[in-house]
């Protein structure tokens, strides 16, 4: 095939007025920034609140959670978990959570030890979920930006489009998630987000019969939630981070890990 | 049909089977970075390395490392394909891998992987290009009128590969030559940005008390041009021995051509080791500095740091890596008249050194909880019996250790890197 001068720039001059005209936007790829507008409703700001003084450790909340979001029931990965603290008096702290407290804390021995009650300074137990951080380290490190956090402060993993790369799990300082071994991608606590936008509780909240655990809208002033965070002396849990942890705890201890 | 999946007894959560706890461990932790991410920065650090080495030559015209230049060049591209490789093997979803080039989140450090990563194998593959040029060429005009099969192939290969530039003038030689110049010394600041962010991947994850440095990436590159070298030298000397062997058994000892390559090899070797001595000294000085300034400061991590440092990896940290990888071998490249073997058990031990400090760093900075308090072990499966532990195991790093070496065989089919220059 012969080709000129005059006719490779005649078909170039074609083909760069087609390619000027395409609108540029059709070359766009959305970024996460954009995929999230879509999502949630900016005017309300999830947050949570956990009641250290009330949790038993009896993991109904644990149990209701892996059920209502399809985390593997036997497997040791969870969405939520309660941690117990036995602080003695020498100040050694003992720390355990078996199953993530999915069956309870049937025994009294912690971490294969037996503490005699009379050593025993204070003990309480520490529910664990995801921060719903207004910072998640887990969104920046995502690279392809699978890890979305939506306008009402949640954040997702789009299980479409996760490549399972672990960055995620390794940029999160509280642990909270891993991989779901069905779909395999990361997971995590959603704040039961099919849930909530709907108007309904999580399902921890729901299963909670003393009221430890309570979810609620931050940036309505009635909220109770709201309310007692603004009166309350709480706390969040490695704020050295600068993850800024949307997960509120009254009576949270200093041995807290 | 999730219902199914879920209730599955055989389910096992990524991380289970080769993750041991002890003290107290947040539920979800387990080592979820394993072997293929310890093979990841290991890879491109060869990759980069090579590159540097042979930059050395082209750039700076340290005419010394001539023949090692060219035979790095190729080596590096050889690398290349496999700097991507442990990454893939890692993934959980490794056909949405193409992901992070489509939708890269720049605040994420592994989304510049495909823009440097890219930009590298361009920078890396015109620079063969211009070096092997005239040598294409030359092969289509001495292949022509041959006519059995493999001479027509390789004939129509060389003419593809020349892309219509058949121009043997000074002149168009010289621009070759400027050419590949100017790509090697792009290619120096663009080979320490690929290893350098994957000290940066490392470096920034705040949650990890181990990785969180700044200093992160700078030692990755330097310890990268390391095992560079290193692997460079210790090749071409396996290389050089074999021909040296092949030849004694053709033409006898005392041949003249089996002193040629002799003096040749110990010749290149000597003055190449230097080169790897000064990046090892830069290398251990910033993993001391960063060793000593965490001990100094002794932040909030320190006490899980030092139990891990100094108790639990205290073998691979201290005994395998700094004595064994670093150590002994500087003593061994120091002493003088250096002897082929000698050296080869150097490189070999700085090769293992530095595999031993990725190692450390990636599988080290898991051996701890996130709570302070617990630990992680990380048992490496041996006999796969499943694709996880298959990828996730000895036999998937031995794949991915395996494959540079079948690719430089493959390239030097058509792009020889061994021709020594006579003297």
């Amino acid at each position: 095939m012969s080709c000129s001068r005059r006719d490779f720039l005649k078909k170039g001059l074609v083909g760069g007025a087609v390619a000027a005209s395409l609108p540029l936007s059709s070359f766009k790829f959305l970024t996460p920034a954009e995929a999230k507008s879509a999502v949630g409703d900016p005017a309300v700001r999830w947050g949570f609140l956990v009641d250290t003084y009330k949790c038993t450790g009896c993991g109904f909340c644990v149990k209701a959670c892996k059920k209502e979001n399809d985390v593997p029931y036997d497997l040791p990965i969870t969405r939520t978990w309660v941690e117990r603290y036995v602080i003695t008096k020498d100040d050694e702290t003992h720390v355990d959570s078996p199953n993530g407290d999915r069956d309870g804390f049937k025994d009294t021995k912690i971490d294969g030890k037996t503490i005699d009650p009379k050593d025993i300074s204070k003990a309480f137990f520490v529910p664990k979920l995801c921060n719903q951080c207004d910072n998640p380290a887990c969104v920046q490190v995502c690279p392809v930006g699978a890890s979305y956090q939506t306008q009402d402060g949640v954040v997702l993993v789009d299980r479409k489009w996760c490549i399972g790369c672990g960055y995620c799990i390794m940029a999160c300082p509280y642990g909270v998630r891993f991989f779901h071994p069905v779909y395999k991608v990361a997971d995590k606590c959603t704040f039961c987000y099919h849930r909530i936008s709907k108007g309904m509780k999580t399902a921890c909240v729901d299963a909670c019969p003393f009221g430890a655990r309570q979810i609620g809208d931050l940036k309505n002033p009635d909220d109770p939630v709201t309310k007692a965070i603004l009166t309350e002396r709480v706390a969040v849990l490695k704020d050295e981070y600068g993850t800024k942890p949307q997960v509120f705890y009254i009576g949270l201890d200093e041995n807290v890990r | 049909m999730v219902d199914q999946l879920l209730a599955n007894s055989d389910l096992i959560a990524h991380g289970m089977e080769w993750t041991t706890k002890e003290g107290f461990v947040y539920p979800n932790e387990f080592i979820y970075w394993s072997i293929q991410i310890v093979l990841y920065p290991y890879m491109t650090g060869l990759v980069a390395g090579a590159f540097v080495l042979s930059s050395l030559y082209h750039v700076f015209g340290q005419e010394d490392l001539k023949d090692m230049a060219r035979f790095s060049l190729v080596f590096s591209l050889a690398c290349l394909p496999v700097a991507m490789m442990p990454l893939l093997m890692h993934l959980q979803q490794p056909f949405r891998g193409m992901e992070v080039l489509f939708t890269p989140h720049f605040t994420s450090a592994i989304s510049a992987f495909g823009i440097i990563f890219t930009t590298y194998s361009i920078i890396v593959l015109s620079e063969i290009w211009f070096v092997y040029r005239v040598y294409f060429v030359e092969q289509i005009n001495a292949l022509k009128g041959k006519k059995d099969l493999v001479s027509s192939f390789m004939r129509t290969l060389y003419i593809i590969l020349a892309l219509g530039a058949y121009d043997l003038s000074n002149e168009a030689v010289a621009i070759d030559k400027k050419a590949v110049k100017i790509l090697a010394g792009i290619g120096i600041p663009v080979a320490c940005f690929l290893h350098g962010y994957a000290g940066f991947i490392f470096g920034s994850v705040k949650a990890n008390a181990l990785w969180m440095s700044p200093l992160m990436p700078v030692i990755f590159i330097m310890s990268a041009v390391v095992s560079g070298i290193a692997l460079c030298m210790l090749t071409y000397i396996i290389i050089m021995e074999w021909k040296k062997f092949t030849t004694t058994l053709a033409k006898g000892r005392g041949d003249e051509s089996v002193q040629l390559i002799k003096g040749a090899e110990v010749d290149v070797i000597h003055k190449t080791s230097r080169y790897l001595i000064g990046f090892l000294i830069a290398a251990i000085t910033l993993e001391l500095l960063d060793q000593i300034f965490r001990g100094y400061t002794a932040m909030k991590s320190w006490d899980i740091l030092r139990s891990v440092m100094y108790g639990k990896d205290f073998v691979n940290i201290f005994i395998l890596q700094y004595l064994f990888g670093n150590l002994v071998p500087f003593i061994m490249l120091l002493i003088p008249k250096a002897s082929i073997k000698r050296t080869s058990v150097a490189l070999a031990l700085i090769l293992f050194g530095v595999f031993m400090m990725r190692w450390n760093v990636v599988i080290g900075g898991q051996a701890f909880s996130l709570s302070f308090d617990g630990f992680m072990h990380y048992s490496m499966p041996i006999i796969p019996h499943s694709m996880e532990t298959f990828k996730e195991g000895l036999f998937g790093a031995l794949l991915v250790g395996a494959t540079p070496f079948i690719l430089f065989w493959l390239l030097n089919k058509v792009i020889p890197s061994l021709h020594f220059t006579k003297k």
